[in-house]
């Protein structure tokens, strides 16, 4: 089987990502709060790209140090951590909370259907940030309320998807035999729907997982998702966006990192969705 | 009674209905899940009797039916209670604050409606050639980057490194209008940003699904030229879809305004409902979260209506 360039490319990166994440100890070249030089001092990279105005020195670290000093490349790289591992498990929650309840909407259909999907889109009919806003206001920033908060709003678009796929399942022959065989519903929806479903599903996921990277940095940016000590993207930018009024850069790094992550999930989300579109919804 | 005006009472008592829950939403996320506000409010070193004047203060005592009902029926004659934090009164704050958010947002979308529609439409007509290529690779770009980034990318290359407009939107009274415009661009285009892409290539999916009907197989047989079919038998066609597109949109600038008025430091609901959730100032919160949730429940109606509306088939029943 050819995998296609564009997907290539973004698994590389996709995997380099999690790569570091997962040994972010053992790669960073500092401590995460190690103070190691001056404020904003610049960078190793543009000194080699020529953006370093003439007259400096080679400088000593390859993303310069942010606005108290700490080298940035180990800001980047323990950031990296918190948010990968935290849109990741948001992502896992909101997937096995969204597909449960969609499958079982979906399966049971009547009353159980009704309330389920309407009390969904109650939920959707408030954007999830004012939501997160709102609850997050009264309740402990710690990393497990923020995955719980923003798994548990997402999973209302995975129910919506996970629904309207299995919908279309449950009126197969097959499905209609394991419920005259006697099968219980969680039989129905494990080894019926689930193997059948899984293919869009994952591509969604992928999608799921940049959009909570992106909502857990605007939560950090704004000052209520990850709390110091601890560095994630979001929140290298708000500790740097002083420096961006003195033409520093420092904030605009993870900008490139969230936008690459962004890119990489996509293309293969869209390998994964052209796959299985492509076999008519089978299993791939 | 004639369907469209039924369905579209409908659709108008479902808005009233989602605006209800909404607050009963906002109000159990503030007050019933886990955690003591006064607690919260106060922080770790508060003493026993601060605690107790705050929960007093706060009406905690009660039971949670009665805070909900005096509440809702508060908001419902204007008073939307008094800020913690300052003592000064919700309503007055916020309707001087909701008026330099609409003014951002107004000219965000005056912007970017017709530039979506119009790239929309170049993307369409040069479907799969360079135009449409680049267009939908730029889009999906800025897709991917979040609101606050676009903010800074734009403050980092316009204002400081061309220095053609101020990175910090300030307005007042005393300025002259072009004055006003001259301080909120950069911000005005970051929102623009934000939401053309989405509105744009959903442009373009609404006015392609139009564009495979058979009739318009038909136009081009008789010998149109492409523009003359998308004027003429497309675009009236794919008005409803893109009336849509762009009031989803519009619902979408108001959670885009929260994070760009942040990053701009500009004076409006945004900043204010930021800057109150960090603070833990529950009553603002409250109030400042319902009005943006009534904002959008709002839009996504106006959406669902004037799509009923736009219907030839619901207008015209058999």
């Amino acid at each position: 089987m050819r995998i296609p360039t564009a997907a290539l490319f973004g698994l590389f990166f996709t995997g380099l990502y999690f790569f570091i994440a997962i040994f972010a100890d053992y790669i960073a070249p500092y401590g995460l709060g190690e103070i190691v030089g001056d404020v904003w001092e610049p960078a190793r990279l543009g000194y080699f790209l020529g953006l370093t105005p003439d007259g400096y020195d080679e400088p000593q670290y390859w993303l310069g140090t942010d606005q108290i000093g700490r080298d940035l490349l180990t800001r980047m790289i323990y950031g990296g951590q918190t948010t990968i591992w935290i849109a990741t498990m948001a992502t896992i929650l909101s997937f096995s909370t969204g597909t449960i309840m969609g499958f079982v909407a979906a399966v049971n259909g009547g009353w159980i259907d009704q309330a389920l999907s309407r009390f969904i889109d109650l939920v959707m009919s408030i954007p999830s940030l004012i939501v997160a806003l709102v609850v997050l206001s009264v309740l402990d920033t710690t990393v497990t309320t923020l995955i719980l908060v923003m798994g548990l709003l997402d999973s209302t678009r995975v129910f919506r998807l996970a629904r309207a796929v299995a919908v279309d399942i449950t009126v197969m022959d097959y499905v209609e035999a394991a419920r005259l065989r006697g099968e219980k519903v969680a039989w129905i929806i494990f080894r019926e729907i689930l193997p059948n479903a899984l293919s869009p599903l994952v591509a969604e996921m992928g999608l799921r997982f940049i959009f909570m990277v992106l909502f857990i940095s605007t939560l950090s940016f704004l000052g209520i998702g990850v709390q110091p000590p601890a560095a994630d993207w979001g929140g290298i930018v708000k500790d740097n966006k002083d420096g961006i009024n003195f033409g520093i850069g420092a904030a605009l790094y993870p900008a490139v990192a969230i936008a690459t992550l962004a890119i990489s999930v996509n293309l293969v989300a869209d390998w994964i969705l052209n796959r299985t579109t492509s076999l008519k919804g089978g299993r791939g | 009674m004639h369907p469209v005006i039924k369905l579209v009472a409908q659709r108008f008592a479902l808005g009233i209905i989602l605006l209800l829950a909404a607050s009963v939403i906002i109000f159990v996320g503030t007050t019933i899940l886990p955690g003591d506000v006064a607690q919260q409010i106060l922080g770790q070193g508060a003493t026993p009797e601060n605690l107790a004047t705050v929960r007093a203060e706060l009406g905690l005592n009660d039971p949670p039916l009665t805070r909900y009902f005096d509440w809702l029926g508060g908001v419902l004659q204007g008073d939307l209670g008094t800020a913690l934090t300052n003592g000064r009164d919700i309503a007055s704050t916020m309707s001087d604050k909701m008026g330099k958010t609409l003014f951002l947002a107004f000219w965000a979308a005056a912007i970017s409606v017709p530039l979506a529609i119009f790239l929309g439409l170049v993307a369409v007509r040069y479907k799969d050639r360079w135009p449409d290529k680049l267009i939908s690779s730029v889009t999906l770009t800025t897709i991917s980057i979040p609101e606050f980034l676009i903010g800074y990318l734009l403050i980092y290359f316009v204002a400081v490194k061309l220095g053609w407009a101020p990175s910090v939107a300030m307005i007042n009274d005393s300025m002259t209008f072009v004055e006003k415009l001259h301080s909120i661009s950069i911000p005005v285009a970051a929102l623009t940003l934000v939401v053309l892409a989405h509105m744009m290539r959903m442009t373009r999916a609404a006015i392609l699904n139009v564009m495979q009907s058979p009739y318009i197989e038909t136009a081009e047989l008789k010998g149109l030229s492409t523009f003359e079919v998308i004027r003429k038998h497309a675009f009236p066609n794919a008005v409803a879809p893109i009336v849509n597109v762009v009031m989803i949109n519009l619902a979408y600038l108001v959670v885009g305004v929260v994070v760009i008025e942040v990053v701009f430091t500009y004076p409006g609901m945004g900043q204010y409902l930021v800057d109150h959730v960090v603070k833990r100032d529950v009553p603002v919160v409250q109030a400042a979260g319902l009005m943006f949730a009534a904002i959008y429940i709002l839009l996504n109606m106006t959406a669902d209506i004037v799509s009923i509306l736009a219907n030839p088939r619901l207008r015209h029943p058999k």
